[in-house]
Order: C-alpha cells, then structure tokens, then sequence
C-alpha cells in the first residue's frame, strides 16, 4: 500500500491536483452563482471547502508537512459546525415562507 | 501724568459704555448730563496739564504697553503729550462739553435721545485717540473711529432714506482717503522702520530732499487728508452730511473731525518739509477748494449748507497755510475757526429751532425781533468769520494772507478775493436769516421762541471765544512781547527745518507791507458789508428756488453739477458692476452650486439601485469584481 | 435532489483521493464527518422540507451568462496565479511519505496543535447550541 502511494506521488504531477482542485472550486462557484435553492447553494459551500481540503493536503503530502493536512482536518470541523448552523437557519427560512427559493428573500433592500 | 492722561481718553469712553448699556433705561437729564460731564472731567484734566507745560517743554510719550514687534518694527500703543495735541485735546473737549450740554437742549424730543450721546461720547473718544497717539497706527484708529461715529451720527434719523445714503457718501469718500493714509503709513514703515512720530522724526534726514520716496509718502498721507478735510476732490460728503442734526455739524464738520486732515499734516512737518513738491500741491488743492466752496456757497439756500460750504472754504485756507509752511498759523485758523463756526453752526441749530425745524433761509426774515440772544451770537460769529478787525477770525485770516503775500503777491491777490466771497455769503446768510420781514407760515411764527439756557449758554461761550480768541496769537508787529506766541508754542513739535521755514514765511514780509495789506483787509471788509447790506435790505433781494436761477448764480446754486458728475462717472458704474456681478452670480455661479448638490443626490440615487436585497446579485458582483481584480492583476506582471 | 445525490458522490471520491494521497486519518474522517453527517443532514432536511418542481421561480438569462462569464474569468485568473511554480519545494529525497498516518498526524495534533483542537470543540459546541437555538419554535 505503502509503495504504490509513494509511486503515486512521485509520479502524479502536483499541477493535476492544482488544476482539479481549481476546476472544484470554480464549479462551486458557479452553483452559488447559479442555483436558486437554498439548500443546493448550500452544498456548493461545501463543494469548494472539499476542494481546498484537497488542494491543502496534496500540498501537504508533495513536501512531507504535516500542517496541512492538520488545517484540513480543522477546516472540516469549521465546516460542519457551519453546515449545522446553516441547515436550521434553512429550515426557518421554510418554516416562516414556505418556500427556500433565495431570490424571494430581499427584505434588505435600500 | 500718566494716570491723568489714561482718565482724558478713558472717561469719554465709559460714557460711551454707561450710556450705550443703560441709556435707554435712565432718565433722559442723566444721560444727559454724564455725556456731557465726562467730556468736561475731560477738559479740566487737560487745562491742569496745559498749565504744567510751557513753551520749551519736550514732547512726553507715555508707552501703555507693548502693542506688537514685527520685522524688527517695534510697535507701542501709548500717548504723545506735547503742545499740538494739548491744543486739540483742549479745542476737541472743550468746544465738545459746549455741544454736549446744548444737544441736551436740542435733542430733548428726540426718541433716540441716549444713542446720540452714546455716539458723541465715542466719537470723543476716537477724537482723543486720534490727536494724542505717539505713533501713526494709533493715528489710524482714531482716524477710523471718527470716521465710523460720523456715520453713524448723519445717518442717525435712519428711517429716512436719503439721510442714509448721505451717511453713505461719507462714510465711502472717507474710506477712499483712508486708503491713501494707510499706503503712506506703510510706505514709511518701510523706509523708516518705525511709525512713531519721534523715531520718524529722527530718521527724517534720511530721505533725500525732493526724492521720489518721500515724495509719494506725504502725497498718499495728503489723500487721507483730502478724504478726511473736504479738499477737491473728496469734498462733496461734508454738505450732503448736514443731513445729521446740528449739534453732530457743529461738532464734527466744524470744529473736530474735519480738522484731523490739518493735524496729521502738522504732525508730519518733518515729512512735508522734504518734500516741496507737495507742499505746492497742497497749495494748488487748497486754492482750488477755497474758491470752489465759497462759489458755491453764495447763492445756497439752506442755511446749514451755506455754513457747510463755508467750512469746506475754510478749510481750503487752512490747508494754503500748511502749503505755505506756515504749520502755527493753520493750527491757529484751526482754533479760531472752531470757535466761531461751531458758534455759527449752534446758532443757525437755534434758528432752525425756533423756525420749528425749517432749514430753508427763503422762509426766514426779521428774527432778530424774536431769537435775541441767538441774534447776536450769530452776528458775533459772522463778523469773526468774515473778518471784523481784532476778531479771532481776523487775525488769524490776516496771518495766512501775509504767509501768501511772503510767497508771492499773486497768492495774496487771490486770497484776497476768496475772503471777499467768504465775507459776501456770510452777510448774505445774516441778512436773509435776521433781517427784513418774516416770510414764513403763520404756524411758524406763533412757534417761534427763543432757545432754553442749555442752548444760549453755549453761544454766548463761543461768541466770548471768537471775540478774544485771536489774542494768544497777534502777529509781529503789534508789540508788547506777546507776539506771535502761538508760533513759539509750538516749536517743540515742529523740527529745525519746518520751524525755519515758518518763520521766513511769516517774516519775511516787512512792517509797513504787513500794515499796508491789513488796511487793505480791513477797508475789503467794510465796503463787502455796506454792499451785501445794501443788496439784501435796501433793495430786499430775495432768494430764489434754485431752480430759478440763470447763469453764474446757477451754477453757483447747482454746485457746478460736480455731485452729478461723480454720481454719473464714479457711482453708476460701480453699480452697474455690482448688478452685473449679481446676474453673474445667479446665472452662472448658482446653477454650478446647485448641479453639485444635485449631482450628490441623483448619484445617490443611482447607486441605491445596487441594493436591491438579492443575494445572487450580491455573490455574482462580487465574483465578477474577483475575476475582473485577477485579470487586471494578470495583466500588470 | 439530485444536485444532493452528486455531492454525496464527490465526497466519496474525495475520499478515495485523500487514500491515494497517503492521507489516511483524512480519507476515514472524510467518510465519517462528511459523508456520514453533512451530507446526511442535507438529506434530513432536504426530505424534511417536501419541495415541488414548481415552487421554483424563473430565472432570467442575464445573470446566467454572467455569471458563467465570471467563473470562466475566474478559473482562467486562478490557474493563471500558478503558473510560475515547479511544484517541487522540498528535495525529492527529503519527503516523507507517512505523514498522514495516523499516528504521525495525531502526534502533531496533540503536541503543537492543541490549543486549536480545544477552541474546535467549544467552536462544536457554539455551532450545536446555535443550531437548536435556531431551530425552536418558541423561544
């Protein structure tokens, strides 16, 4: 198990992972931007965080640090205490409209 | 000394202060009588001092305190006790406490009765200001001050309109002179170093004689002179300002403020002896002045501006005593002058009184029946203005005619002819006023009646005055050691060189010359009053409207149309300026404003528009403003 | 719905990404936090909320495009901010490929990280007590 990993990462250039990671991170961005349910754009959120996790712990495992694989497993602490807080926050938005559509939610307006 | 000094500016302006705060709500004979007897505190204080100097005694500066140092230009706010300003000092408080107690008389009925005084109160005080400065700033102050309360006092019935641009005209011709004054006063600072009056003095040798420094610096202290005495061409305010009740003529166009111009020359003498050049424009200007008033002063029908005309006149022959060097004997006409047309002015305050507020000498005629005591005061004064022998007006009158003579015989020759006029239209105004039968309204004479005691008091004073005023100051050749004191009373203020020239002018014309021409004087002087008294009452001339004259006697009347002059050369087009400035404003200035202020509002508006509450909106610009911030960052590596 | 399915699957994959990159403990908390509970607490709630196909609103086209523009825009810059780097930091030799065993990244957590490690779990604890919080009816 041992080698084939190390033979994966000698042999894997890191730009495939930048580049993956990158490709992630824009279509999550593009969810956000695009979707209108709540709870999708929601997921999309949580699209991009995975995309930097892998982003970080490839880094991490190219040069041997153990910091960055560390942060990813806070950054996924953080994200699910988001993820918590952000699905009731959703689950009141329906329970006062009926509905999670965002564009209807523009009581901020100036 | 310095203490007492303190109490002569400083009681006039507590007046000021007691009766500006508390006037309305006092008695009218308390206000009154503080005003009044602060300004006469004023005057014993300074007749103690008097006393205490003599011919010799050097000029005493007391320094109140350290005012400010600029450019290695050390300026002291303090005083100068010498014999020039103790002699105005004197003339100012004591003819002023005379006035006072007559306003109390003449203005009884007046609603704003505390202000007047409050304002002669400070006009006494810029007066004090002005003559007893050590140095030309404080000069400036007073001269500002005085210039301010002369406003403030011909305006002072301020509902009417006219009396309020009269105010106006004063107070703006003024200005113009004041400017000349101020660039005079810096042009020495420059040069000098220094602006009081000794250290300027001291330095005065160093200008050369006639050069073009010294030259443009008694010329531009000369135009704030011109403003401040009435001289062609800034004279046209003082007639339009007997627009103010006649104790503020009396007062301040008679006897004070126009004198200040006569004064500020005196005390520069060490100026205007290095510069000749301008002594003989002084000469030129107060020709030309004496002649045009008194021109204009012979077919007048107002008795006030006969009066104001003849003081713009006199004034002229004052400032032809400054051009001919002769510095005591212009002080000397001040005095005099101040005496007897200070008289004149209260006299014809009492006639106009009597005539319940009638102004105009066609509707007056045989008072001399009803207002005694004012009759003869009057004539005293008119007799000592034209040139009674042994009167003050006389003798001090006879002294510039012999300086003229001393310079050149044409000047005395035209001098001659100015106190002929002088003694024509003074007659005139007495013999229209007293004499003949009254041609006024049947209501009029059933109110005339003659002054109370507050009034007639000051007269007889003044007429006392103008009677034996003259002594203190005979010429030379009338003996008995008292000669010529005026002259030598002065010299501590004058240096070597203007005393020298004022005593070969004043000696250089020889005894029988002297009698020669003052028998000439004098027979001028009587064949003028059999003749005007002839023409008014033998053949009872009358005088017309003014409209109604022809020829010379228009022009005289009309004031050679000078005052339409200025109005249409000078005043129209500042004012036309000023409109136009005013559409320039509205027009161009207003809108730019007015589009700023909008602009801020409609920008607002339109960015209020991004705001619209939609989160997909918000995250999209914010991705586009991330994307576009990477490619702008792209492209400048 | 379907959008839910596909991340559940992402999520798997990335796991299966972590395992290649030696990166166990993440690969199995990967499965465990975020597969096991994120994405079955999106379920929950998605089953909970019972949306229709037509309570979606209309969208109009404009933001569509430019948003897609934007994100284009986007992957274009990001990728373009990495094009000077090698990649390789750290000497070939020197890498050591167990850092993500388990017992090498707990020796880190417990040694220099602990600090953080504890704020995490208060950090839980906000996010618990906020989501109940949230969530009831009356408070």
């Amino acid at each position: 198990m041992g080698g084939d990993v190390n033979t994966f990462i000698q042999q894997v250039p890191l730009e495939y992972f930048i580049i993956l990671c990158t490709l992630l991170f824009c279509l999550g961005v593009l969810g956000v931007l695009l979707r209108k349910n709540a709870i999708v754009i929601l997921g999309c959120v949580e699209l991009m965080l995975n995309s930097v996790n892998l982003l970080l712990a490839a880094f991490s495992a190219y040069s041997g640090d153990g910091n960055g694989q560390l942060l990813v497993f806070f950054i996924m602490v953080v994200a699910a205490a988001e993820v918590a807080v952000g699905l009731a926050i959703i689950a009141m938005m329906y329970r006062n409209t009926k509905s999670v559509d965002v564009s209807i939610f523009n009581k901020l307006r100036g | 000394m310095e203490n007492l000094v303190y109490a002569i500016i400083l009681l006039p302006l507590v007046g000021f202060i007691i009766n500006g705060l508390f006037g309305k709500h006092l008695p009218k004979i308390v206000v009154g009588s503080l005003a009044t007897l602060v300004v006469f505190a004023s005057f014993v204080i300074t007749t103690s001092i008097f006393f205490g100097f003599n011919d010799d005694s050097a000029p005493v500066v007391i320094k109140a305190f350290e005012w400010f140092r600029v450019n290695g230009i050390q300026v002291n706010f303090g005083f100068q006790v010498d014999q020039l300003s103790l002699m105005m000092v004197m003339i100012i408080t004591g003819i002023g406490s005379l006035i006072h107690l007559y306003s109390i008389g003449y203005m009884s009925h007046d609603k704003g009765f505390y202000k007047f005084f409050t304002y002669l109160n400070l006009f006494i005080f810029s007066m004090l200001l002005l003559v007893l400065g050590s140095n030309y700033l404080i000069l400036f102050i007073g001269w500002e001050g005085v210039g301010l309360c002369s406003y403030l006092l011909i305006g002072f019935w301020y509902t009417n309109e006219e009396y309020g641009k009269a105010a106006r005209k004063a107070f703006i011709m003024n200005r113009i002179g004041d400017l000349g004054l101020l660039i005079g006063i810096f042009a020495i600072a420059a040069h000098v170093n220094a602006i009081d009056y000794l250290s300027v003095a001291q330095n005065a040798s160093s200008f050369e004689l006639d050069g073009t420094p010294i030259i443009f610096i008694t010329a531009c202290l000369f135009i704030g002179a011109t403003g401040k005495s009435a001289q062609v061409p800034l004279y046209t305010w003082l007639p339009d300002a007997m627009a103010g009740p006649t104790p503020v003529s009396a007062l301040i166009h008679a006897a004070t403020m126009v004198t200040a111009g006569v004064y500020l020359v005196v005390r520069s003498n060490f100026l205007f002896v290095l510069a000749p050049t301008v002594q003989d424009g002084i000469l030129l200007i107060g020709f030309l002045t004496a002649a045009l008033a008194g021109f204009y002063a012979l077919r007048q029908n107002d008795i006030k501006k006969v009066l104001a005309y003849s003081t713009v006149s006199q004034l002229g022959f004052m400032f032809i005593a400054l051009g001919l060097g002769a510095y005591s004997t212009a002080m000397f006409h001040v005095m005099t002058h101040a005496f007897f047309k200070a008289l004149l002015f209260l006299g014809a305050g009492s006639v106009i009184h009597a005539m319940s507020n009638e102004q105009d000498m066609r509707f007056m005629g045989g008072l001399k029946k009803y207002i005694p005591i004012t009759h003869i005061t009057f004539l005293i004064g008119t007799l000592a203005i034209s040139g009674f022998p042994l009167l003050s007006g006389m003798i001090s009158k006879d002294e510039i005619l012999v300086a003229a003579y001393a310079k050149n015989p044409i000047y005395w020759v035209m001098l001659f002819v100015l106190a002929a006029i002088t003694a024509t239209y003074m007659f005139r105004l007495y013999y229209l006023t007293f004499h003949g039968e009254f041609r006024g309204t049947e209501d009029q004479k059933h109110h005339l009646h003659e002054s109370p005691t507050s009034m007639t008091l000051p007269l007889i004073v003044l007429a006392v005055l103008s009677v034996v005023g003259g002594f203190i100051n005979l010429p030379h050749f009338i003996g008995h050691g008292h000669y010529a004191k005026l002259m030598e009373w002065l010299k501590p203020v004058l240096t070597e060189e203007s005393f020298k020239q004022m005593e070969n002018t004043l000696s250089g014309v020889s005894f029988n010359t002297e009698m020669i021409l003052l028998g000439a004087t004098i027979l001028m002087f009587f064949t003028v009053w059999f003749f005007v008294k002839n023409t008014y009452v033998k053949k009872q001339k009358r005088a017309l409207p003014e409209n109604q004259y022809t020829g010379w006697e228009k022009l005289s009347a009309k004031k050679l149309f000078v005052d339409e002059i200025y109005n249409a050369c000078i005043v129209r087009p500042f004012e036309e300026a000023g409109k136009a400035a005013a559409m320039f404003d509205k027009a161009v200035l207003d809108p730019i404003v007015n589009f700023i202020g909008l602009g801020a509002a409609d920008s607002g508006r339109a960015a209020k528009r991004l705001q619209n509450g939609n989160v997909e909106n918000y995250v999209l610009i914010m991705s586009l403003a991330v994307g576009i911030v990477l490619i702008v960052n792209f492209l400048l590596k | 719905m379907y959008a839910i399915l596909s991340l559940i699957v992402t999520m798997f994959s990335i796991a299966g990404m972590y395992i290649l990159l030696n990166a166990q403990f993440l690969g199995i908390v990967q499965i465990i936090v975020y597969t096991g509970a994120i994405m079955v607490l999106f379920l929950y709630i998605l089953m909970m909320l019972n949306l229709n196909k037509e309570d979606e609103s209309k969208k109009d086209n404009l933001p569509k495009f430019i948003g897609i523009f934007s994100v284009c825009i986007l992957f274009v810059g990001m990728l373009g901010a990495y094009k000077g780097l090698s990649g390789k930091t750290v000497a070939e030799s020197n890498i050591d490929y167990s850092v993500g065993l388990t017992k090498n990244l707990g020796r880190l957590l417990f040694n220099e990280y602990v600090l953080p490690f504890e704020l995490a779990s208060i950090l839980i604890l906000a996010g618990i007590v906020g989501a109940v919080l949230i969530g009831k009816k009356d408070l």
